[in-house]
């Protein structure tokens, strides 16, 4: 074990200790597993969300047609409006992902119950905005009152002749934000996706992108790239993404997989319903982003699409190539941590390098252990109480819309060249000796940035600014601060400007606290001040 | 001013007891008020001869922040001021929640300021959750009793509430007042309660017989007292009356273990068979 490693959990009690070293292990030594998604020691001081953030914050908020209802008092739907730079642009005149939609319960309505005025609430935002679709999403103290919002919501669908679902993802639910995306997976799976009538035609380009938010306008730059190459962009979950389109996603030859965490679900449930596969692709970085191009021109397997691809690319990276250069040479030598969601932590670890960033440490939130180790460790994965409790549905083929893809053969062949229906996780990318950390929390982030010496932090606001104030840069990877896209081409052009300018105008590290300068605590001989004898 | 909080078993006969209790403190001239702590709004019902006002939370709900005590505090017999929680229909809300405002609304209109002798919490069933101790907590309630039977479930419910009381005893100073037995005429009730009670460290202040008038005062929404005042069963109840006024022993109750609870039954509800 590293010695920073050592070093860290020494600075625990026996039960923490016991608990953390099995988050924590060294790529190349002796410990080749680790435990995640499971609980958080309390009071150790975690940068995880909620079920909720999971359900509505990440996968539902970003579809914009739809009216996101949020079942509570008003602060879980506040606290969920606009923070995430979830982009949309609006299709048909209809954006909803700018407003908040809120019961607003309030003491009354705990004690007798909110489902009337939930009720109210859906027909409220149908007779006003005229959506597609309703969802509705639980917060803690409705499920505590128990209030019964699935058959709110099967009454308002009769009533109003429109998609109404429930999703009751309370806050406590799990052991972070990542029950919540499972439960989004399921309601979207069971009531949204396959309810269109598309029908799949072979030939076509047609794809899904599935855990692609568009923070920051990722989603645009990556369909930009797409489409210029010729492909038919059937629907993306979630980021600028639409009921209306989500309705015709059964109908795609192929489903490209950005986040896995989050959307894993619904690619294997969509493979097993509706026969699509679904391939690993990364957008994060030029390399990446050209494997997973090739890679989707080797499933369609058709001259003209490959030519094209190639083209593209050709374009696309003489465009770029002069300025990730330049950046480059601020960066070359660089050394950062990496501490994101579900899969950033795994995508940003190229696109570093190829600026000449070491990433020495990094870390998923909320991620299992699949998306560390690889899918092949998914059978070996424990069940316990807390996974159990989040719903795994049964999915069987669509007796009509099912329809294989590939021949057997085909399929066969292609899996030994391209990740489909596999995702390879983190550690296999990572060079020997960086540290893999699962949950990271508030002490481990300041002592290892202080051991590893490294010089930028890639986190969220909840813990930039320990690292800022400790002089060490940090940019948010979760809503990109200000700035953005970083996928694709220009996006990483983006970023590696963005992170020249902090590496540049190291603002942080000239401030001295007030604790370096004076003592924190003073004291004069009270008979010398002529106090008390 | 005594703060009296009546807990027990549901079906146990909490509201029947604690109205025919307080009617007999009324008959002594006390002041008081009965607070009903259950959703059903159905603890005052034998003072007031029927279901006669609006619930705190009712009225809360419909008319919005601005509150008169009178609307929602009616006299009964003996001028006992009756007032009802409330809640909501069942299997909706939070009756819980229900009880921790409606409590704190009563507290806002001052109901507590006058110059009372006793303020009786009739609490819907077992201690379920928070809402259900609100009136152990913060020293709402100082003295408890609870209403049990000879059955075991009523013991087990009794015994569980004390777990409550317990946990409150140090913070909000509530203390066990006694065991009301309300007999089922079960076998070796009375020694059986008694040794229950004094397990707990505690006393059957009081043995309620079984009397079929209960019944017919409750058919014509009275109490016993105000019924029958002659009959035997009201002299009973008056007897509680006099037992609870008089009381000095308040105890942190100490509550057993499942299996001591069934040897104590074993011991005294098999005796003599």
């Amino acid at each position: 074990m590293s010695k920073a490693i050592q070093n860290i959990l020494d600075h625990y009690p026996a039960a923490v200790f016991r608990n953390r070293k099995e988050h924590i292990l060294e790529k190349g030594g002796d410990k080749k597993e680790i435990t995640a998604n499971t609980r958080t020691v309390p009071g150790i001081i975690t940068s995880r969300g909620c079920c909720y953030a999971g359900c509505k914050g990440v996968v539902l908020g970003p579809l914009q047609d739809v009216c996101v209802i949020v079942h509570g008092p008003v602060g879980c739907s506040y606290y969920a409006w606009g923070t995430r730079r979830n982009k949309a642009k609006g299709r048909n005149g209809k954006n909803f992902v700018q407003y908040c939609f809120t019961t607003d319960m309030q003491e009354s309505d705990i004690v007798f119950g909110g489902v009337k005025k939930l009720a109210q609430a859906i027909d409220e935002a149908v007779e006003l905005f005229h959506p597609p679709a309703v969802m509705i999403a639980s917060t803690c103290p409705v499920g505590l009152i128990g209030d019964d919002i699935h058959a709110v919501a099967a009454a308002a669908e009769k009533k109003h002749g429109i998609n109404v679902t429930a999703f009751s993802c309370e806050g406590y639910k799990g052991v972070s934000q990542s029950g919540g995306h499972h439960i989004a997976n399921n309601g979207l799976i069971t009531k949204v996706i396959g309810k269109g009538d598309m029908k799949v035609e072979e030939g076509k380009f047609r794809i899904n992108i599935l855990g692609e938010y568009n923070i920051g306008g990722d989603g645009w730059e990556i369909g930009r790239i797409l489409k210029k190459i010729g492909y038919e962009i059937i629907s993306v979950m979630t980021g600028d993404g639409a009921y209306e389109e989500l309705i015709n996603a059964h109908a795609a030859n192929l489903n490209v997989v950005q986040c896995h965490r989050s959307i894993n679900y619904i690619g294997e449930m969509m493979h097993t319903k509706y026969g699509a596969d679904w391939l690993k692709i990364n957008f994060i970085g030029v390399d990446h982003t050209i494997k997973s191009l090739r890679d989707m021109a080797k499933y369609f397997n058709d001259p003209s699409l490959t030519a094209r691809t190639e083209e593209v690319i050709a374009q696309e990276v003489e465009e770029v190539q002069e300025d990730i250069e330049k950046y480059r040479k601020i960066l070359n030598g660089k050394k950062a941590v990496l501490y994101v969601g579900g899969s950033r932590a795994h995508h940003y670890q190229n696109l570093l390098k190829s600026l000449g960033v070491t990433t020495v440490m990094a870390g998923y939130e909320f991620a299992h252990r699949d998306d560390y180790e690889g899918r092949e460790v998914i059978p070996s994965i424990k069940e316990d109480a807390d996974s159990k409790n989040i719903q795994e549905l049964k999915i069987a083929p669509d007796p009509e819309k099912f329809k294989m893809r590939l021949s057997k053969e085909e399929y066969e062949k292609l899996s030994k060249e391209i990740p489909l229906n596999y995702y390879a996780g983190m550690i296999k990318d990572m060079p020997d000796g960086s540290i893999v950390i699962d949950d990271l929390n508030h002490i481990e982030t300041e002592e290892f940035i202080k051991m590893l010496k490294v010089d930028i932090l890639f986190s969220g606001i909840k813990d930039k600014f320990v690292a800022q104030k400790s002089g060490v840069l940090s940019r948010q990877l979760h809503s990109y601060d200000y700035g953005g896209p970083y996928a694709g081409f220009r996006g990483a052009v983006n970023f590696a400007r963005d992170v020249s300018m902090g590496i540049t105008t190291p603002t942080w590290g000239y401030t001295t606290p007030p604790w370096r300068k004076e003592p924190a605590i003073t004291a004069e001989f009270a008979v010398a001040a002529g106090g008390a004898k | 001013m005594r703060q009296v909080a009546i807990y027990g078993k549901g079906g146990i006969g909490k509201s029947t007891t604690t109205q025919n209790l307080t009617a007999g403190l009324g008959e002594m001239g006390k002041k008081i008020m009965v607070v009903g702590c259950d959703p059903k709004a159905d603890s005052t019902r034998l003072l007031l001869g029927g279901l006669a006002q609006k619930t705190v939370l009712d009225t809360l709900r419909e008319e919005g922040e601005d509150i008169e005590l009178d609307y929602i505090m009616k006299k009964g017999f003996a001028n006992i001021r009756c007032v009802e929680s409330g809640g909501p229909e069942p299997g909706v809300g939070c009756a819980g929640r229900g009880i921790i405002t409606s409590i704190g609304m009563l507290e806002q209109l001052g109901a507590y300021e006058a110059d009372l002798d006793y303020v009786f919490y009739d609490v819907l069933g077992d201690v379920v959750c928070g809402g259900f101790a609100m009136p152990i907590r913060e020293g709402k309630a100082r003295e408890i009793y609870i209403v049990a039977s000879g059955e075991l479930m009523a013991m087990y419910a009794a015994n569980n509430i004390s777990k409550g009381i317990q946990k409150y005893a140090n913070t909000g100073g509530v203390r066990l007042g006694g065991i009301i037995c309300n007999s089922r005429k079960v076998d070796g009730e009375k020694d059986l309660i008694r040794a229950f009670a004094k397990e707990l460290g505690s006393q059957m202040i009081y043995f309620v017989p079984r009397d079929n008038l209960v019944q017919r005062a409750e058919i014509n929404k009275k109490t016993v007292i105000d019924y029958d005042e002659k009959s035997a069963q009201a002299e009973e109840y008056r007897m509680l009356a006099k037992a609870i006024d008089g009381n000095d022993m308040f105890v942190i109750p100490q509550p057993m273990k499942q299996e001591r609870l069934e040897q104590l039954m074993m011991e005294f509800g098999m005796a003599g068979i």
